[in-house]
């Protein structure tokens, strides 16, 4: 499908499947003119999509009270849950009918996290699924990317967050189609938001946190720390095209003005974007944001170290290292760490580590803490016998 | 959790709310902004239910500006505000009721600066001032005390810091910035943000 091209999803999903591709002929039809000015497409045709096979099972392994029942994806490691077609909204029992009752109590455990930096958005998120006390897959995928310059991370029911993960994909490539440009990660943000608010009430639970990159392809443009204040001071403004487009931002913190109309979005923004959508509504936008059983502890490690200037290798580490740490603590949160960072040219992904390593890494380097401090106490100690 | 507060004066009202978005005990966010601009001379200030806010509040946005697009000429606040209870009133006996509290401020040419109260039972107050949420506990006697309809600007901005840091001493939980906003005849004015440090 033109999803999966567009997200560049055999790399991730299907390795070993590398240049086979079903370019299904649609004539001699080019694509239109606009469709090539789209940034998003580096050297392959949009109309050229690959089909992948999706492997499910003939049944579920457990059996559900439920009345179609689909095949269960909790065996299937490291995979999308794909849900077949009968899981469509329109289908989903609704608010008058008697909800199908679940087999065991659902927990939401997950640590996933995102911030803005001068190199474009940094997200990681852990890799365990649990299911009321038991890891049901240690080796889960929690963030999706949406489309080459939009990544979301999941929290919540891990089937909710993959449906409407990939119906705001279908609906994005939609509007693409339609207007002949991509939908800001504020546009896609309401738009999910707006999709979800039906299902206010119901057992639906998806907190995602959309991360991407607005505007054309451009050269990444290294901001110095002077702009660490400033909420997003690569905004373009038609009144303020001087360089003193800081400064504006800065006062616009000062006294959130409404010479912009609230209702259409800022003209021709054109950088790094954090949003955060939750099933029950809201819609935020920030620079940093932690969503899950294991926030707090992640939150507490990024709000130490998260400033505008990093680089990208340090923007990775306290990244990493608040995954760790809320891996430590919380007990739904644990086994791997995925790091995707999306800049101007799409998102890339960092290959997935162990976090076991890092905590004996973390062992190691106390242990030898610990042997060189014993010396230190022990002059400590006689010095003291001296004096007494 | 959350707190809004506003003071109608001669010509004026004033209006503040504060800035933190908050899921179970986390600040997500702390330069939330809670108030809704409906038109040139008309604030909607909106706390409640996480979706439920913003979504009554673009909604009833969106229809007055509509209402300026179809008549050509703007709702006045009165008007407004009863649009709005009507609308919370219709959804209240439905599946889907809102669960929002509102302040309604703004400024009428022929009738003057105007303060309306509103909850999420839909009831409506005009009122010379008011103010939602934990925090309108501590601190409405102070209004109670010090107001006086002929207030001048500075002093109504006086009697909002006498609230801020009420809040500030007394409240168990941590506010520590407002958005302030003035209305008069001129339209909305954004005023310095209240740190709880400046007052």
């Amino acid at each position: 499908m033109a999803l999966e091209d567009l997200c560049n999803f055999e790399d991730v999903f299907y390795p070993e499947i590398t240049t086979e591709r079903f370019s299904v002929p649609f004539g001699r039809k080019k694509a239109c003119g606009y469709v090539t000015d789209l940034p998003f497409r580096n050297n392959k045709s949009v109309l050229q999509f690959y089909i992948p096979e999706a492997v499910y099972l003939d049944e579920s392994p457990i059996q559900f009270g439920q009345i179609n029942p689909v095949p269960s994806s909790s065996a299937i490691p490291s995979q999308e849950s794909l849900l077949t077609s009968s899981s469509l909204p329109t289908s989903l029992p609704f608010a008058s009918s008697q909800p199908v009752p679940l087999p065991f109590p659902m927990s939401h455990g997950t640590t996933t996290l995102a911030f803005l930096f001068q190199g474009g958005v940094l997200a990681a998120a852990d890799t365990r699924s649990s299911c009321s006390g038991l890891v049901a897959c240690p080796a889960s995928q929690k963030i999706l990317p949406i489309h080459s310059h939009l990544v979301g991370t999941t929290s919540g029911t891990s089937a909710d967050c993959a449906l409407w993960k990939r119906i705001l994909s279908r609906e994005l490539r939609l509007y693409q189609l339609r207007h002949g440009r991509r939908l800001s990660t504020s546009g896609a943000a309401k738009l999910l938001s707006h999709m979800l608010h039906p299902f206010k009430g119901t057992e639906l639970c998806v907190a995602a946190t959309l991360c991407g990159w607005d505007g054309g392809e451009q050269d990444d443009r290294c901001l110095d720390s002077s702009s660490k204040t400033t909420t997003t001071p690569k905004i373009v403004r038609e009144m303020t095209a001087d360089a003193s487009s800081e400064k504006l931002s800065l006062s616009l913190t000062q006294s959130s003005s409404f010479t912009q109309q609230t209702t259409s979005e800022i003209i021709s923004f054109s950088g790094p974007r954090l949003f955060y959508v939750c099933s029950d509504g809201t819609r935020l936008q920030g620079k940093l944001f932690s969503v899950g059983s294991g926030s707090p502890y992640a939150y507490s490690i990024l709000d130490q170290g998260v400033q505008w200037g990093l680089t990208v290798a340090e923007a990775t580490s306290i990244a990493r290292e608040a995954v760790f740490r809320a891996t430590y603590r919380d007990a739904y949160s644990g086994n791997c760490v995925d790091i995707y960072h999306i800049t101007s040219k799409g998102w890339t992904r960092r290959r997935r580590e162990d976090l076991k390593e890092e905590y004996y890494r973390e062992k190691e380097r106390r242990r030898l803490e610990r042997e060189t401090q014993p010396d230190v106490l022990q002059a400590n100690t006689r010095s003291k016998q001296k004096t007494s | 959790m959350e707190y809004l507060i506003g003071i109608q004066g001669p010509d004026f009202v004033l209006v503040a709310a504060d800035n933190v978005a908050a899921s179970s005990i986390i600040q997500m966010k702390h330069d939330y902004d809670k108030m809704f601009k409906l038109s040139e001379k008309i604030l909607l200030l909106c706390v409640g239910e996480a979706g439920d806010t913003v979504q009554f509040a673009e909604y009833i946005q969106k229809n007055v500006q509509l209402y300026k697009m179809r008549n050509g000429y703007e709702l006045s606040p009165a008007a407004a505000a009863n649009f709005t209870r009507k609308n919370l009133a219709d959804y209240l006996r439905s599946r889907t009721p809102y669960h929002v509290n509102l302040l309604l401020a703004g400024y009428d040419d022929a009738d003057g600066p105007g303060l309306f109260y509103m909850d999420y039972l839909s009831s409506l107050a005009k009122a010379p001032f008011a103010a939602h949420g934990y925090g309108a506990f501590l601190t409405l006697s102070i209004l109670d005390r010090y107001y006086r309809p002929d207030l001048s600007q500075e002093e109504a901005v006086g009697l909002l810091k006498k609230c801020v840091e009420e809040l500030s001493k007394r409240f168990i939980l941590n506010l520590p910035s407002f958005n302030v906003r003035l209305i008069d005849k001129d339209g909305i004015h954004d005023m310095e943000k209240l740190t709880v440090s400046a007052v």
